[in-house]
């Protein structure tokens, strides 16, 4: 191939100096606070996105209401309340924190996000807090919810309202439901696709649980090392509300093996990879 | 005139010994537009995705002002970004997309409404989602989202892709308007007349590699004669004779590297009698693209 250099490549053609670079002040680096408040609007601005926090909140509401309508009257406790409102909010949570991250890859705005602050760490860390702040709020409104249908229900029955879930309870369930949401912004990292993400996070809990059970029924050797190494089996403590410190280590070794580990592995490669 | 963007050595292989990008060095200097061209698969928005960090480069350096893509503190103050206005969330409308920038740059929130009215979005299109714009909304979305940091430098791939003929003429005038104003335009597009009117210097890719550079007027000049005459054969046999190269095209015309004078004095002493002679930059950038890219196009003999 010939190739027809014309060098200077710069033109001679002089220009007026008036014109030549304007003047701009220097700027201040995009503070994170900024990147969270940007990330924080993303989760809400789309149509599925606004539908996935409304469910949160209409979910929380018909399980309530499902409660007051169906339970016998003993039964309108607390913890029953917390229980039907928890179920919902640990499949929505994880979904939220899956699409935080994919939807960057599979609905390619990543082009627009990453241009406009080129570190993608710290556009995943701003994703990252504004998931959990997402979470731990929507875990409160859970709570406000709760507590109404406890009155309203015990009013409706005519019974005493029965409070028999403690502070540190609701923040173990906390811990526990953020725990689950984080796992699914770690899947969304690593697989980067919304809909294999989401096949995956399904895979992860509800094939994966009965097939280690019945590993763990028939092999020995496995029943023995199964809280250290499954990570669902490890967080069920949470919503029971109260954890030994072995619990509390047999959730950190399996969250190591689950959660940090592919975490990293994803956050390594994503700073690498190409966006397009 | 500075240098804008410098690109050096670039290079960028994927695997299996597929090099997309080659060894391309060039610049893009103030007050001037640079056009970017090269066939399908050129490399050229592989060159353009590594100048702005998103794809990393196997070797070679890329800097905007004197300094790296990322080191820029709030890019899109600085450097305007417009590679594929499809690649935005669907399910936004514009002015959501225009308003996740803004917040994102710290910008007054009156610049939304502001490059809205500049791009021609109306404000019930502005509300729609994206998902429901046509080519040339997307694209008249992109460029205001370009604009919207008011920056010094432009990087755009093919924005006059799905533009209307107004469009078209909107933003050639808007390109030249910002380099006469001291900004930095760096352009690709395979619309040659577009690039022909606007573009101040040229860089042309084909295969991964440059294949020339220079000021407009210069690489047009460069592009030789063209020649016809009554006896095609017998001018053909008298350039050949006197070792010209040359190529023949359909319509029975001519071109050749060297001077119209030269080509006059063959023809002459030839006794070939020409029924035309001029300068080749009248042929335009077709032509010229077409020549530089022939080893390179996938219609293979197209020049
Ligand atoms: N991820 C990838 N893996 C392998 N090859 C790739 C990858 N991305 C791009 N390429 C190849 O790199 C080459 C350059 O592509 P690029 O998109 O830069 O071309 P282009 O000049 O923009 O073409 P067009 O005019 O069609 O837009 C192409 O041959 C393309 O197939
Ligand atoms: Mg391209």
């Amino acid at each position: 191939m010939t190739t027809t250099v014309l060098t200077p490549s710069t033109p001679a053609t002089s220009q007026p100096d008036a014109v030549v670079g304007r003047t701009r002040r220097p700027q201040p680096r995009i503070p994170l606070t900024r990147i969270i408040g940007v990330e924080l609007r993303k989760m809400f601005n789309t149509r599925s996105g606004f539908w996935l926090m409304a469910s949160l909140v209409i979910t929380n509401v018909l399980a309530t209401a499902a409660i007051i309508v169906f339970a016998p009257d003993d039964q309108l406790t607390f913890d029953n309340f917390a229980a039907a409102i928890g179920a919902p909010m640990t499949v929505i949570l994880p979904m939220i924190g899956i699409l935080a991250v994919t939807s960057e890859w599979s609905q390619r705005s990543g082009l627009t996000t990453f241009t406009l602050v080129p570190h993608r760490g710290r556009v995943l860390r701003a994703k990252f807090l504004a998931a959990t702040t997402v979470g731990v709020v929507s875990m409160f409104v859970a709570l406000v919810v709760g507590v109404l249908g406890t009155l309203l229900g015990s009013a409706v029955a005519g019974v005493d309202p029965v409070w028999n879930v403690s502070a540190a309870h609701f923040a173990l369930i906390v811990l526990g439901s953020v725990l689950g949401m984080l796992f699914g912004f770690m899947l969304g990292l690593v697989i980067r696709n919304s809909a294999g993400a989401i096949v995956t996070y399904f895979v992860y809990t509800l094939v994966l649980p009965p097939l280690l059970g019945l590993l763990a029924a028939n092999q020995r050797w496995f029943a023995d090392v199964q809280p250290w190494v499954d990570y669902s089996y490890a967080q069920r403590p949470l919503f029971e509300g109260t954890l030994t410190s072995q619990q509390w280590q047999h959730l950190a070794a399996s969250g190591v093996l689950w959660f940090l580990l592919p975490m990293a592995v994803g956050l390594f490669v994503v700073r690498r990879a190409e966006v397009k | 005139m500075l240098d804008m963007i410098t690109v050096e050595s670039l290079t960028k292989k994927y695997g299996r010994g597929m090099t997309a990008v080659d060894d391309v060095s060039f610049t893009a200097a103030t007050g001037r537009v640079t056009g970017f061209l090269g066939p399908n698969g050129a490399g050229k928005s592989t060159t353009m995705r590594i100048i702005v960090g998103l794809t990393p480069a196997t070797s070679g350096t890329v800097m905007v002002d004197g300094r790296r893509f990322t080191d820029l503190p709030n890019p899109g103050t600085e450097v305007g970004v417009l590679l594929d206005a499809s690649a935005q969330h669907a399910g936004r409308t514009g002015r959501e997309i225009l308003t996740l920038a803004q917040r994102t740059m710290g910008l007054p929130r009156s610049r939304v409404q502001e490059m809205l009215d500049l791009v021609s979005l109306t404000s019930h299109e502005a509300d729609r989602r994206v998902r429901d714009y046509s080519l040339g909304m997307r694209q008249r979305l992109g460029i205001g989202t370009a604009l919207l940091g008011d920056p010094d430098v432009l990087i755009l791939d093919e924005p006059a892709n799905g533009l209307d003929p107004a469009g078209i003429r909107w933003m050639r005038d808007l390109l030249r308007g910002f380099a006469d104003q001291g900004g930095t335009v760096l352009l690709s597009s395979h619309l040659l007349h577009e690039i022909e009117v606007v573009a101040d210097d040229l860089v042309v890719i084909g295969n991964g590699r440059i294949v020339a550079q220079g000021t407009k007027s210069d690489l047009l000049a460069a592009a030789g004669t063209i020649v016809r005459a009554r006896d095609a054969a017998a001018l053909a046999q008298a350039m050949e004779s006197a070792g010209l190269t040359f190529s023949g095209h359909a319509d029975g015309s001519v071109r050749t590297e060297a001077s119209p004078d030269r080509v006059g004095e063959i023809a002459l002493a030839a006794h070939v009698v020409l029924t035309e002679l001029r300068a080749a930059e009248g042929a335009g950038l077709e032509e010229m693209f077409l020549e530089l890219t022939a080893d390179t196009q996938r219609e293979g003999a197209a020049a």
